[in-house]
Parts: C-alpha cells; sequence; structure tokens
C-alpha cells in the first residue's frame, strides 16, 4: 500500500529525513519509534503535504500513485489520515460540521454522492458511542476547550468517520491516562481490517501494548536504522535509543 | 452545514467580483460638478416643494464652510467635488407606475444580481417561502418598489423618498434631519444638498411590518456619486426588520457613495437593520478604482423600551468609512450592533459604532468581527458614552479581528466615556492571525486550501451570521467566501 524509497526531506535548510525508506502493506500496522528529533513527526508532515517540508530526493507512493504530488486534501481523498499530535483548535466550527464537511469534500473530490444527513448521524451516534464520546461534545466548536485526552479522542472519531485507508498516529498516546488511552486504542484496533494500513508513530513502547504492530522501526537520524517484529518494542524500552542514536 | 457546503459550491462558479457589469441604458445626468443651481435642478427634477429644496440649499450653504474630516485610519487623493455628476437617472418620460414599464434592461440587471423584483415570481415560489418587499434603486432614482399594496393594507407605508416628499410631507417634515441633521458632518451634510432619492418607511402604533422590507442600491454611470436617503420610522410598538444590499460595476474611477440613513424608534417599537455592502472594492492589485462610502447611519431609540439592532457585513467598497450608531434617549431602550467588516487587496475600512446612553436603564450590545486580508488595513472604532442621567446604563463590546496573510493590518480603536458611577461597561477584544497549523489541519481533512480559509472564516463570523434573516444569512456567507477568494497563496 505505502512505498517509501530513499526519501530526502528538509525544513527550511535542516535536512531531517536522509535516506528513510519502508514499505507498509495493506493489513499491516507498522511501528515507528525513535528518539526525539529523530524526524518522526516530520516524516508525519511530510506523507501529509505539510508546507514548509521539501522533499530533495526519493519517492513515496500509495498504492503506486505518486503522493509527493498531491495537494494535501488530494492525499486526503485518496484515503490518507494523519491523527495530529497536537489537534488544532478550530472556533465556531462545529465538530460535526466539520466532519461532515470533510467527509462530503472527500467524497466530492472522489466523484461520490455526499452522505445523507440520517447516515451520518446515525455512523456518528455508533462511533461516539464506542469512544464513549458524548454526544453533545460534537455540537461543540472542535476541539476548543476540549482537554488533552477529549482532543486525542475527537481525533480517533474523527479518523473513523472519515474511513481512510492508510491511517498514520502520531504520538497518539501522549496525555492520555491509562483509562482514555484503552478507549483510543479499543477505537483504532475496531478499524484494522485488511485493506488498511497503519503507521504508529510513537516514542514509547506503553501504545503498542494495546494497538499490536505487524512490525516495528526504529527510525534514528532520518533514516531506519533497524527493524524487527513487536519484541523490538520491548528491547528498546529495556535499552533505550542510545545504540542507534550513536550508530547514527 | 449546508450553508457551508453551499458557499463552497458558489465559490467554485464565481469570478472575482461578479457585479462588475455595466448596463447600457439611456440616463440623464445634471451637469458636472456642484453649485446651488445643481441642488435647485435636482429638486426641479423631483418636483419637490419649496420647503424641501430650502432644507437643501441651506445644507449645501453649511457645507461650503466645511472641511472634509481626516480622522479616520484611511488614505486617499482628495476628492474634487466639482469633477463628479450629482444627478444621474434612466431615462424615463415619468415614473414608472407598475413594473410593466420598467426599462427591461433594468429589470435585467436586476435579475442579474439575483433581486427578485416581479412579486410573481416570488409569490410562485415554494409555499412558506420568505418573502420581502423590494425597493430598488439605480444610480439616483428609485426604479421600483414592490407589495406596496399589501402592506398598505396594514398601513405601512414604504415608498422612495421622492414620492414620500410628495406624498406623505409632514411625515418627512416631522422626522428628516431629526436624527442626523444637515450639517452633522461633512459627508452627510454634502448628501442633504444633493440627496436623489433612497427609501421611506413609516410602520403605523402597534404594527408589526408582515414581511422583510429591502432596498437594493446600485450604482451604474460612471463618474456619478450616489447619495441615497433612508428614513424609518417605527412608531409605538410597531416592529419592522429592513435590509440594504449594494453592488456597483467596475470602473478605473473611484466613485463617491455618501448616504444617510436615519431610524426612528417611539416608544416600545423594534428596527431591525441589515447591510450587505458588497461595492466595487477597486482593482486588488493596485487599488485603482472602486467606491469611496462614506456613510452616515444613526438610530434614535426616542421611545421607552425601545430597540434597534444594526447588522452589517461590509465586504466591498475601496474605503469605508461608516459607523452606524444609536441614540439611546428612550429609558430602558437598547441599540445592537454586530458588524462583519472584510477586507482584501488594497481595501481600507474604518468603521465600528457610537452607543449613546441617555436614558436610565439603557442597554447595547456591539460584536464586531474585523478580517484583514492581502495589503489591506481595518480598524475598529468605536464610542460608548453614558451621559450623567444614564443611570443603570450597561454595555458589552467584543471586538475580534482576525488576520490572513502577513501585509494585513487590524485596529481597534475603543472610546469609552463613563459620566456616572452607576453604569457597567465589558469590553473584550482579540486579534488573532489565521495559522498555517488550522490551515494544515483542515486541508489534511480534505479541504482544498481556498474551502479550509472559508470554513475557518465562516466560524469566526458566525455569531454575526447568525444575526441576520436567515436568507440573508446564506447571502452573506456566500459574499465573505467571495472576498476572500485568493486571500492565502
Amino acid at each position: 500500500m505505502l512505498s517509501i524509497n530513499n526519501l530526502h526531506a528538509r525544513v527550511a535548510e535542516a535536512e531531517i529525513l536522509k535516506g528513510l525508506t519502508l514499505d507498509l502493506p495493506a493489513g499491516e500496522v507498522h511501528a515507528i519509534m525513535g528518539p526525539n528529533g529523530a524526524g518522526k513527526s516530520t516524516l508525519s508532515y511530510v506523507l501529509t503535504g505539510r508546507q514548509g517540508y521539501e522533499v530533495t530526493e526519493g519517492t513515496a507512493t500509495l498504492d503506486g500513485e505518486d503522493l509527493l504530488a498531491l495537494e494535501p486534501h488530494e492525499r486526503a481523498a485518496r484515503g490518507l489520515f494523519l491523527s495530529f499530535q497536537y489537534p488544532l483548535e478550530i472556533p465556531g466550527v462545529p465538530a460535526m460540521t466539520f466532519i461532515r464537511t470533510a467527509i462530503n469534500a472527500q467524497r466530492k473530490a472522489r466523484g461520490e454522492p455526499e452522505v445523507s444527513a440520517p447516515e451520518f448521524l446515525k455512523r456518528a451516534r455508533e462511533v461516539a458511542g464506542q469512544l464513549k464520546i458524548d454526544f453533545d461534545m460534537l455540537k461543540r466548536p472542535l476541539n476548543v476547550g476540549f482537554s488533552g485526552g477529549e482532543k486525542k479522542r475527537m481525533e480517533i472519531f474523527q479518523m473513523a468517520m472519515l474511513s481512510p485507508r492508510l491511517l498514520i498516529l502520531d504520538e497518539t498516546d501522549s496525555g492520555l491516562d491509562i483509562d482514555a488511552l484503552k478507549i483510543v486504542a479499543d477505537g483504532v484496533n475496531a478499524l484494522r481490517s485488511p485493506d488498511r494500513a497503519m503507521l504508529v508513530i510513537t516514542h514509547y513502547q506503553r501504545l503498542l501494548d494495546y494497538i499490536r504492530p505487524d512490525k516495528v522501526h526504529v527510525l534514528a537520524a532520518g533514516r531506519i536504522a533497524a527493524s524487527g517484529g513487536p519484541e523490538l518494542a520491548h528491547e528498546l524500552e529495556r535499552e533505550g535509543y542510545d545504540k542507534y542514536a550513536r550508530a547514527a | 452545514m449546508p450553508a457551508v457546503k453551499q458557499t463552497v459550491e458558489h465559490v467554485e462558479a464565481l469570478e472575482r467580483y461578479q457585479h462588475g457589469f455595466i448596463t447600457s441604458i439611456d440616463q440623464e445626468f445634471a451637469p458636472k460638478g456642484l453649485s446651488a443651481d445643481i441642488v435647485r435642478f435636482i429638486s426641479a427634477k423631483k418636483e419637490e416643494p419649496e420647503w424641501m429644496l430650502a432644507w437643501r440649499l441651506e445644507a449645501y450653504e453649511r457645507w461650503l464652510a466645511m472641511e472634509e474630516p481626516d480622522w479616520a485610519k484611511v488614505t486617499f487623493p482628495r476628492i474634487d467635488y466639482q469633477d463628479s455628476y450629482y444627478y444621474a437617472a434612466p431615462k424615463t418620460k415619468e415614473g414608472p407606475k407598475s413594473l410593466d414599464e420598467v426599462d427591461p434592461e433594468l429589470l435585467a440587471t436586476y435579475a442579474k444580481l439575483g433581486i427578485p423584483l416581479r412579486e410573481q415570481e416570488v409569490l410562485a415560489g415554494v409555499q412558506g417561502a420568505p418573502r420581502y418587499a423590494v425597493d430598488a434603486v439605480f444610480d439616483s432614482v428609485s426604479v421600483v418598489t414592490t407589495f406596496k399594496k399589501e402592506l398598505a393594507e396594514v398601513g405601512v407605508i414604504f415608498c422612495s423618498f421622492s414620492e414620500a416628499v410628495r406624498e406623505h410631507p409632514e411625515l418627512v417634515k416631522k422626522y428628516l434631519g431629526s436624527v442626523v441633521p444637515a450639517s452633522d458632518n461633512y459627508f452627510a451634510c454634502l448628501n442633504s444638498a444633493v440627496f436623489s432619492d433612497g427609501s421611506f418607511v413609516y410602520v403605523p402604533p402597534g404594527v408589526r411590518c408582515p414581511m422583510e422590507l429591502s432596498t437594493y442600491f446600485r450604482i451604474n454611470a460612471a463618474e456619478s456619486g450616489q447619495f441615497e436617503r433612508t428614513l424609518i420610522i417605527a412608531d409605538k410598538g410597531a416592529y419592522v426588520s429592513y435590509l440594504e444590499g449594494c453592488t456597483a460595476p467596475m470602473r478605473d474611477e473611484n466613485q463617491l457613495h455618501a448616504a444617510v440613513v436615519e431610524l426612528v424608534a417611539l416608544e416600545d417599537a423594534e428596527i431591525k437593520y441589515s447591510t450587505v455592502q458588497n461595492w466595487y472594492p477597486g482593482d486588488p492589485e493596485t487599488g485603482k478604482g472602486g467606491i469611496y462610502n462614506f456613510v452616515t447611519k444613526r438610530a434614535d431609540c426616542r421611545g421607552d423600551r425601545s430597540k434597534v439592532a444594526w447588522t452589517q457585513v461590509e465586504t466591498g467598497s475601496a474605503i469605508t468609512w461608516k459607523y452606524p450608531s444609536c441614540v439611546l434617549r428612550g429609558n430602558d431602550s437598547v441599540g445592537e450592533f454586530y458588524s462583519i467588516a472584510i477586507t482584501n487587496g488594497r481595501q481600507q475600512a474604518d468603521t465600528g459604532t457610537k452607543m449613546i446612553h441617555l436614558g436610565e436603564g439603557t442597554r447595547s450590545r456591539i460584536i464586531s468581527k474585523g478580517i484583514s486580508a492581502g495589503r489591506s488595513s481595518n480598524t475598529y472604532r468605536g464610542l460608548v458614552s453614558a451621559h450623567p442621567k444614564a443611570k443603570g446604563a450597561r454595555n458589552f463590546t467584543q471586538c475580534d479581528s482576525l488576520l490572513i496573510g502577513k501585509e494585513s493590518a487590524a485596529h481597534t480603536v475603543p472610546y469609552i466615556e463613563a459620566r456616572n458611577g452607576q453604569s457597567v461597561f465589558e469590553h473584550e477584544a482579540t486579534t488573532t492571525r489565521l495559522s498555517d497549523d488550522q490551515l494544515f489541519y483542515v486541508m489534511q481533512r480534505g479541504l482544498s486550501q481556498e474551502e479550509a480559509v472559508q470554513l475557518l472564516v465562516n466560524g469566526f463570523v458566525k455569531d454575526v451570521l447568525q444575526t441576520l434573516p436567515m436568507e440573508f444569512a446564506v447571502e452573506a456567507q456566500k459574499l465573505v467566501a467571495i472576498s476572500l477568494e485568493g486571500s492565502v497563496g
């Protein structure tokens, strides 16, 4: 599904990604772990097309299509979703309005009909129930005055509603207590399917106890320094990132 | 939600300024320039009585002795008042008696603007659809007023100003200049001398006006100023909701628009006055052309418990100089001001309100949302004052500014004067920049950059849009979207 080859990217004048190569097949969940400053968030922004993140070399394709040639909203319409580390507040726009606008924008881009109001409401109630989100919260402006945990839950809510194919979770566990973490992880796990792929970016192994990855990659100094099974995450938890940081 | 969607769809079908067409119609002009003779010419054209001419001439004399104000935060080359036409009218032998006599070109113009002049079209609409009576002003002349008969049945007078001078002189004499005196300020004084037409509304005691009233102003002739005069009186216990819309074609020359609006609310009366202003803003790159909008709008809450609410959506004009105000004379009277002012390109806006608390227990509320994009400048200027007798006066003011891009400017200039110890004034102000973080977040969810800006801006102005009559809220939302096209890039 997602294929990244020798990706180099810089922010301002600093090169952050230095030849990153990664294959993420459909149906799999891969974790990206690494020390602070290794380029984890940069990777998520480069893949989603944020302005200011310049690709200087290499490729990234989604089902063979050149991802890097597309505008951010076009990538979203292809099924790429980023759960933000720091979700933004959108004053004056109720969460429901926001999500429905996004769904319809994506549907329009794909040449599909708009979601009907009853269909949308039914789905919203279901998903909100699963994520233990109070339905009234969805009528409030998106993320305005929400706690850190509520914001993260809203990210997962949006993800479930938009039903993307390639999911990137950027430090989704940060700021979550253990109960909230379980709810969020359950929400993510419910989205696992043979035609979806997930990239879980995290600093700590904790999240991976709840979202079990098929593969773990260590990102250090702008490239994948090691790859392995779930056991690699435990090793990192015990021994830290030192040896990878040094090797780089 | 549907409004946001509509905005998005609408914008895709639009050019930058869609009302920039010129209608070719035989026009009658007064000779260029301004003199006592021109004032007499205008008065004669309108077959006005002697008292009206005398009023105009007095205003003209006073105007000659006045200086153009320079305190607003706007800059423009000096206006040559002798280089403009003060009267332009579609050429017809007599005023049209019905729609059938109106030049079809004119009707086509209003159709292009989306204004439903033909009552039958409105009536043929979906059952329960909102109906509103329209007075259309083309350059200096009121072209047609709809629904007059139906309004007359409940005693509401809605007609052109010229007609009111002829048919209801006692009302005009009593109220004209009673809120905005002829010599109030430079531009109001100019208007008092040369005003050509406008709308007149009188709602008798206890009557709730059965439909929205609206006036559409369009400047068409080149090098002509437009000076309308609007006078609305809500008698005791009456209610009326009024909307004005404005457009003008694209020109290279700046055109002057100096209107005066006077509102009078007697005991227990309520007036809601909404404006959707979309005059040509000038060339976005050079600032060339565009309307100078120097307008005086004031309401007198003359009776106890009377209420006036101004709502304005200001997106057009090269320069806006405008402070719709409320004089809260009656005890327990209420004044409200809701404003969205958007500037883009090279536009300059200096706008706000004045709430003058004179009576006891008077209350006022100001919600102002300024948005500046491009290289524009947007200033909120407001005065809240309580006089010694206005015990228990209350005001709440909220001024929010949103900056888009790196070259736009926003200013907030609030004046507060409390001359008694029993008034409570609250003032809140914020200035924020539309952040790249927010934009990217919205775009990552599937909205294009343009759509993302619209969504964020619509969220920002939502409080004010909600105060507009339903159908105009949709129109205003579209306007907001159009005027911000290409503002991020």
